[in-house]
């Protein structure tokens, strides 16, 4: 029953949006989103963090600050802090300019720590931005880690087959399909809710298990991807050289930074223009915000379903090819199976940290990298850092941001009840 | 009339938000047996007053007195053990439960210390509704008994706990003209014994008939209380607003000239297979608008979502300035020459997230010199929107506003313009003054009839029966889908709500 002019019962509409509107997660979330700013996610990840120093503190009995410096240096975020007089060359001339940092030192512990950070990041970008386009359209897609996957596969297929094709065409091959194919993927669960209504959580979920155990067969003993070399051992082959992306900082046999970081950078302009300057975007944009006002006007909804639903798929087979042609080579049936620590899933938290914008995602996606290469148990002193307890702190903190990112809005919600105690 | 002693004094109340004074300085105050009227615009502090009263906001400053006794109401409980009984605008009652078991609800009269004894609830519920002439069935369940009666149960779940101070917040809007009638009979009869009520509204014709006194807020200060004797409705809207207001619309007679909507035996089946919309044919010309009244639920939301796209039609056709737009899209709708401002402008009418000028694109974007080539030109976007706050007179914000920040009487102001700019052959307006305060009902209505003069066709539909009898210039009711009736301007409320519950044929209405 609706009645005109009401004023809404104190307490009820925390949204401000005005009677009758009941708002969804989505909603309560764009508007946290619009409201608080960076204020928020700050506080968000100063909780996790000081909640995670407490779970050191109490199981392991070290102290917090010196495992947070452990991991601050493990992630080489120490190098930005030997700042000097360097120079670097540009670009096709022998001209070189000033530059605070030593680019050229690809082999301290830092450089090479650091390195290992933004491999990681270029991917929580991708997979971040994945999760945050659907979640611009009103959907969350859990399906990252599937997309990713398949991406993958492709990529570890393309990158062992054809060899001796110019490395440009098979690199762009392998990352064109793997894009396509994790497009592909995503897109079923966007076609699903446009035609049938299922819900794209669902069938997220439901397409993740499909692409592990597809990976499974491909990687598994005598399975068609099977590597060639050991017939018990369940991985693939290694793509072939020239289907490796360049490298760009580092050492090339000790995983150096490759160039798919500029396909990160890359994503995050695509990602902003696509939403704020095209007329797709803007299609995304209000049926995210409200399908029924979208519909009303005209906008298909079904549509914008279908084609947010498959650009995000597309951020998240990107980040597989990327991770399969920069410095992983190959997949292994652990690999696939590997769900608690899969990048796929991690954008789901750094979208929601990075509040579904571009320098968000950019930035929580740097958090995360640099958590999981700080907590990575190949540099750690016992004395300051439990080894059980390293990678497992990394998901800790991923949980906890999640958990906080919940509880922000009840504290944002709290804070607009109180406001909106204004009389309509 | 001897003076009757005063129950409730409320004084000096001032109640601050932050960034605006809810109720400054107001007082006001009950006689017993009266009916006092609390008339002002949206957002004039009507509601705060009466959640104050009501425990649900504690005044910064001021005092009430109930009875000549200073009360503390820090809750609703208190409220209700003082003797206040308010009566929400949305009924707060469990649908599936009876009316007696809804009466009763959380003070029940216990039997054997434990159990509920429903026979005392109803005999106590039968007591009540003879006495106060409030007609109902203490053993039917909420949900089977119409929105009149429901009204009635909410009544006496506050005399029940024994009220005699009685608030009503807009008791009227969802009632039809039968059974707003029959609401003033009983508040009639509850003040004959004693009760004294407050009765809030924005309805001009109603407080005049119903208060004894009339107490007019605006922006959250006390404009005047008065005699409801010898004031009229224009002399009320001038309080009301602060400034004279066009009551009745000033409108030349309609030349309509050629159809330029036509619809014929339209048929619309539900999502539920129920038939909502059957076999309905009628015409617009241009020049002329076209009244649909009806009470809410008789398939005029079905009707207008068949007629713009939003919903499959299952028999019939739609045309529009010659086009065939039966089974086409929404967007070829508005292509083919309509413009629809829909019933609900918050959840339909505007994306609330979005900057006032991406609203007003809503319909463009895709094409130049919006965009081209897919990209978007917000300059351009900026553009129009400046433009189109000038014109319409849209206050509150810029181009880049964020819709959601803007009153409704802006927003609808939005709507309008984003609809009118389009230069629609058919304006479809469906409860296009829903919620708004006078000044912006007459800057509707007024824009409306310009449209009409403009040579368009309006399609008004409005549970309002007064809008629809002041702007129209034809009248056709819907009742349970079909096209009731049509009827002249000329014609009677009564008249009217006969056509709207199905030609007395019963009171199963809504």
């Amino acid at each position: 029953m609706s009645t005109p002019g009401a004023a809404p019962p104190p307490g009820v509409d925390p949204s401000g949006l005005g009677p009758d509107v009941q708002p969804s997660m989505i909603e309560r979330y764009g508007l946290a989103q619009r409201a608080e700013g960076f204020v928020a996610p700050l506080l968000t990840t100063v909780l996790a963090f000081l909640v995670g120093g407490l779970v050191v503190l109490i199981t392991t009995g070290k102290n917090p600050v010196t495992t947070y410096r452990a991991i601050f240096e493990g992630a080489g975020l120490s190098w930005f802090f030997e700042v000097g007089n360097y120079r670097i060359g540009l670009p096709f001339s022998d001209a070189t300019v000033w530059f605070p940092w030593n680019v050229n030192d690809f082999e301290s512990v830092a450089a090479v720590n650091l390195q290992q950070t933004l491999i990681v990041t270029t991917t929580l970008v991708l997979t971040g931005l994945a999760v945050a386009f659907a979640f611009r359209c009103g959907m969350f897609n859990i399906g990252g880690q599937g997309q990713y996957i398949v991406g993958g596969i492709w990529a570890v297929w393309i990158g062992t087959s054809f060899d001796g094709l110019n490395p440009f065409l098979h690199i762009t091959l392998a990352i064109v399909v793997a894009t396509l194919a994790g497009a592909a993927w995503a897109g079923i669960a966007g076609f699903l809710k446009a035609t049938v209504g299922a819900h794209e959580v669902i069938t997220t979920i439901m397409l993740n298990w499909i692409a592990i155990w597809v990976g499974s067969f491909l990687f598994g003993v005598g399975g068609p991807l099977q590597n060639d070399q050991q017939a018990s051992v369940p991985f693939s082959n290694d793509v072939v050289e020239g289907a490796k992306l360049p490298i760009l900082w580092g050492d090339p046999l000790l995983q150096g930074l490759h160039v798919g970081v500029f396909f990160a950078v890359a994503a995050l302009v695509v990602y902003w223009a696509m939403l704020n300057r095209t007329t797709l975007g803007y299609g995304v944009r209000a049926v995210g915000f409200n399908p029924e006002a979208a519909r009303y006007g005209g906008i298909g909804v079904r549509r914008n379903y279908f084609l947010a639903m498959a650009i995000s798929g597309a951020f998240a087979g990107l980040a597989g090819a990327t991770d399969i042609l920069g410095w992983q080579f190959r997949l292994s049936t652990g690999d696939v199976q590997n769900v608690a620590g899969g990048l796929g899933f991690t954008g789901i938290a750094v979208a929601l940290l990075g509040r579904n914008t571009a320098v968000g995602v950019a930035l929580a996606a740097l958090l995360f990298g640099s958590l999981i290469t700080g907590t990575s148990t190949r540099n750690l002193d016992p004395e300051v850092f439990q080894p059980e307890l390293a990678s497992n702190l990394t998901l800790l903190i991923q949980g906890l941001v999640v958990l906080f990112v919940g509880a922000d809005l009840i504290v944002l919600w709290l804070l607009r009840r109180v406001r909106t105690r204004v009389p309509a | 009339m001897p003076e009757r002693p005063v129950v409730l004094e409320m004084e000096h109340i001032t109640k601050r938000f932050p960034g605006i004074v809810a109720n400054d300085d107001v007082s006001f105050d009950l006689r017993e047996g009266e009916v006092h009227a609390l008339l002002g615009e949206n957002g004039a502090g009507k509601s705060t007053l009466m959640n104050i009263l009501y425990g649900l906001y504690h005044p910064d400053e001021g005092e009430i007195r109930i009875k000549g006794s200073q009360v503390q109401l820090g809750s609703p409980r208190a409220a209700i053990d003082a003797g206040v009984g308010m009566v929400h605008q949305h009924f707060m009652l469990i649908p599936v439960m009876t009316v007696a078991e809804n009466i009763v609800l959380a003070s029940e009269p216990v039997r054997d210390g434990v159990l509920i004894d429903m026979r005392a609830a109803e005999r106590r519920v039968g007591e009540l509704s003879e006495r106060f002439g409030l007609q109902v069935n203490p053993r039917s369940r909420i949900e089977d008994i119409t929105v009149g009666q429901q009204q009635r149960v909410e009544i006496l779940k506050a005399l029940y706990r024994n009220a005699d101070i009685l608030a009503l917040d807009e008791p009227t809007a969802v009632l039809t003209p039968q059974e707003a009638r029959e609401l003033f009979e009983i508040v009639r009869g509850l003040t004959a014994q004693g009760t004294s009520v407050i009765f809030i509204s924005h309805k001009l014709n109603e407080v005049a008939e119903i208060a004894d006194r009339i107490t007019v807020l605006r922006r959250g200060k006390l404009i005047e209380t008065l005699p409801a004797a010898g004031a009229t409705e224009q002399s009320l809207a001038r309080l009301m607003v602060g400034r004279d207001v066009l009551l009745r619309v000033d409108k030349s007679e309609a030349k309509p000239a050629d159809p330029l909507l036509s619809v014929s035996d339209l048929h619309v089946i539900d999502e539920r297979g129920i038939e909502q919309v059957r076999g309905v044919s009628f015409e617009v010309r241009a020049g002329e608008i076209v009244g649909i009244a009806g009470i809410d639920g008789n398939g005029q939301t079905e009707l207008i979502d068949a007629m713009t796209g939003l919903r499959h039609v299952d028999g019939g056709t739609v045309v529009v300035d010659g086009h065939d737009v039966t089974r086409v899209g929404v967007q070829a709708h508005f292509d083919a020459g309509l413009g629809h401002i829909p019933e609900d402008r918050q959840r339909r009418g505007l994306v609330l997230e979005f900057s006032i000028a991406e609203n007003l694109a809503v319909h463009d974007y895709r094409s130049p010199p919006d965009s081209r080539f897919g990209w978007l030109s917000p300059g351009r976007l900026i553009e129009r929107a400046t433009r189109l706050i000038r014109e319409f007179d849209v206050r509150g914000g810029g181009p880049r506003t964020r819709a959601g920040g803007l009153s409704g009487g802006n927003q609808q102001k939005v709507i309008l313009a984003r609809e009118i700019d389009r230069d629609p052959k058919v304006l479809i307006a469906a409860q296009p003054t829903r919620g708004l305060d006078v000044g912006a009902i007459e800057f509707v209505h007024r824009r409306l009839v310009e449209e009409r003069d403009e040579g368009r066709g309006v399609l008004l539909v409005s549970l309002e029966l007064e809008e629809v009898l002041s702007l129209a210039d034809r009248i056709l009711v819907m009742y349970e889908g079909e096209i009731a009736g049509e009827f002249p301007p000329t014609a009677t409320e009564e008249q009217l709500g006969i056509a709207m519950t199905g030609g007395g044929r019963g009171e199963e209405a809504a």
